[in-house]
């Protein structure tokens, strides 16, 4: 008999699981709120500390957070409407179209997806040198806005819920080509694009790779990469870098805490339906 | 007369005028979806398929970038020569593999008994509640993950040391942790050979709840009546999972294996952040290839010797993800079609 509720045990193993998920996610919101000999003291303090605002001036102090943040928020930001307008206008062309070269093209595509990005990275850097935009936020948003896993995702999409019908039925009516996709398609395919903001803004948010390689001038520098450049600071103030650490992670916790399903489903999306 | 020549004449002129606009629409018509394929094309071109031809032939000079584009020299296979006499990047190869595996297969050991008894014994929210909370790290940057960790793991105060320490004081268990006040304090990320696993768990930590998402996905498929099936031939619990459940979702293990390996080989930010980005710990016992490859490009600014390095490791990747197919492609794939 399987049954419906299920027995303690089970219930002890997955605490014990969320547990040790979540205990690093209380420790850096405790440690934030402790003066570094408090952190440092033994045993550590398991209870909130009163250091929080010294804290928060300290932070301020190592590096300017909130254009930090605001960086992080402008290139996530950038980048994720970008992807989502190009992706979608390319699966567009994919989906709605037959011309000569589709296979290979829409091939090489789907096996650029295998490259591993560490195999372009070198060049890549060269390229955003040459280009002259080294050192600048659209190094960091622009090259990913028209990406092979975006394009196959809504294009999979579109296949599934877009019929032919549909766009002859607009043609017949005299829309233009541009405006079968901005009036007709893209309304239709709001959850994939939903789907692929999400995974955009999170890989942007958190990447830090190519910051560390393009990115020079402290002014600049994104949360990854302004929270790794103090690790390593001589006596470095580590309530306040635990403050920040536990700031850069609020917003995508929040947003996890309300979209927890779109952003799992997203998230998973490639390897589920792969 | 005139009037007749004139409609013939018209007629011809709006015949004209129809096949240009035909062909003009012709034109169009195929040129259309290349409009709107363009962004990817340029994208791709610039940020793909020149960079990549762009390694091979780096691979083969020496250059330094900020000597200029002018100072590169031809030096055919010497970066690989170094690189592959280098004990340095046969360490790297040596630790990538060891995390990769010690890493791999804890996520995935973990990962699938969870799912399946989410997926089995739980329901609704409660369900929904303990895998969301285990799939959080996923979404949480690496870097600031790892500066936790990085506090956690603190030699004279880190929370773990305190842990060992208090546990060592406990009356019954405090027997098997009666070496922790000798060995005070451990040093997680400064001993050479406690590294790599400081780095393992890290990593295993991140991953398993995606995992444990994309099994859930897979038990899902799999459907009620199966079950009930083996019931009737008298099945116990273990043997459900084991002969009905596991089999149904080869597709599932092969496809979240195959994102390991590739994720796993290519290992940079937990090591980088873990060992404060100083030439891979001490005794280069958290170097990995990818870290490798960027302390050569990028600190030591020897481009041809990192593109070469980049190339070694898409080798190895290629291999290890196609020895994946072979072994376990077919089975994987057959799976419940």
């Amino acid at each position: 008999m399987r049954r419906t509720l299920p027995n303690i045990s089970l219930h002890v193993v997955m605490i014990i699981g969320v547990l040790i998920t979540i205990f690093p996610f209380v420790w850096v919101a405790i440690m934030g709120t402790h003066s570094r000999s408090d952190i440092f003291s033994s045993p550590p303090p398991f209870y909130f500390g009163d250091n929080l605002l010294v804290n928060y001036e300290k932070l301020l102090d190592v590096m300017p957070f909130w254009t930090v943040l605001f960086n992080s928020l402008f290139v996530s930001v950038m980048g994720t409407a970008g992807a989502v307008f190009f992706c979608s206008m390319c699966a567009y062309g994919f989906f709605a179209y037959d011309f000569r070269g589709k296979n290979i093209v829409f091939g090489v595509m789907i096996a650029s997806m295998m490259v591993p990005p560490i195999l372009t990275i070198i060049p890549s850097f060269l390229t955003i040198k040459f280009l002259g935009i080294l050192d600048t936020h659209f190094a960091l948003w622009f090259p990913g806005i028209a990406n092979a896993f975006g394009i196959f995702l809504i294009r999979q999409y579109m296949v599934n819920s877009i019929t032919r019908d549909l766009l002859d039925a607009a043609k017949v009516d005299g829309a233009s080509d541009f405006r079968i996709y901005w009036s007709v398609v893209l309304p239709l395919i709001k959850p994939a694009l939903a789907t692929l903001a999400i995974v955009m803004f999170i890989g942007l948010w958190n990447n830090f790779l190519a910051p560390l390689i393009l990115i020079s001038t402290p002014d600049k520098y994104v949360l990854t990469l302004a929270l790794r450049s103090v690790q390593s600071v001589a006596n470095s103030p580590w309530g306040a870098i635990m403050l920040g650490t536990f700031l850069s992670m609020v917003p995508l916790l929040l947003a996890f805490m309300f979209f927890s399903k779109q952003m799992m489903a997203g998230l998973t999306a490639g390897a589920v339906k792969g | 007369m005139s009037t007749a020549l004139d409609q013939l004449n018209n007629a011809e002129d709006v015949a004209i005028v129809r096949t240009s606009n035909r062909k003009w629409r012709a034109r169009k018509k195929q040129f259309m979806p290349w409009l709107f394929i363009s962004p990817y094309l340029a994208l791709f071109l610039l940020f793909t398929l020149f960079p990549l031809l762009f390694t091979v032939y780096l691979s083969f000079h020496a250059w330094n970038p900020v000597a200029g584009l002018a100072n590169m020299e031809f030096v055919g296979f010497n970066n690989y020569a170094q690189e592959l006499t280098s004990p340095w990047f046969w360490k790297a190869v040596y630790n990538t593999v060891w995390l990769a595996v010690t890493t791999g297969i804890p996520q995935h050991v973990i990962a699938i008994p969870i799912a399946y008894l989410l997926v089995t014994a739980f329901k609704g929210t409660l369900r929904h509640f303990y895998t969301a909370t285990m799939f959080v790290p996923f979404i949480t940057s690496t870097v600031a993950v790892s500066l936790i960790f990085y506090s956690i793991y603190s030699g004279n105060t880190g929370i773990l040391n305190q842990w060992l320490l208090a546990l060592s004081g406990v009356p019954v268990i405090g027997a098997l942790f009666a070496w922790v006040p000798d060995a005070m304090p451990i040093r997680w990320l400064s001993k050479s050979d406690l590294i790599k696993p400081s780095i393992a768990f890290v990593v295993i930590w991140k991953y398993t709840g995606f995992n444990i998402v994309i099994y859930s996905a897979g038990f899902l498929t799999v459907s009620k009546d199966l079950y009930d099936a083996a019931k009737v031939d008298g099945c116990n619990a273990w043997q459900q999972f084991w002969h009905v459940a596991l089999p149904m979702i080869r597709p599932f293990i092969f496809f979240a294996l195959t994102l390991t390996i590739i994720g796993n080989l290519q290992l940079f930010e937990e090591p980088f952040v873990l060992t404060s980005g100083d030439s891979g710990g001490v005794a280069q016992s958290g170097l990995t290839i990818s870290y490798y490859l960027y302390l050569i490009g990028w600190e030591w600014l020897e481009m041809g010797a990192a593109a070469a390095v980049s190339l070694l490791l898409f080798i190895i990747i290629a291999a290890a993800t196609s020895l994946h197919f072979y072994f376990n492609g077919k089975k994987g794939l057959e799976g419940n079609r």
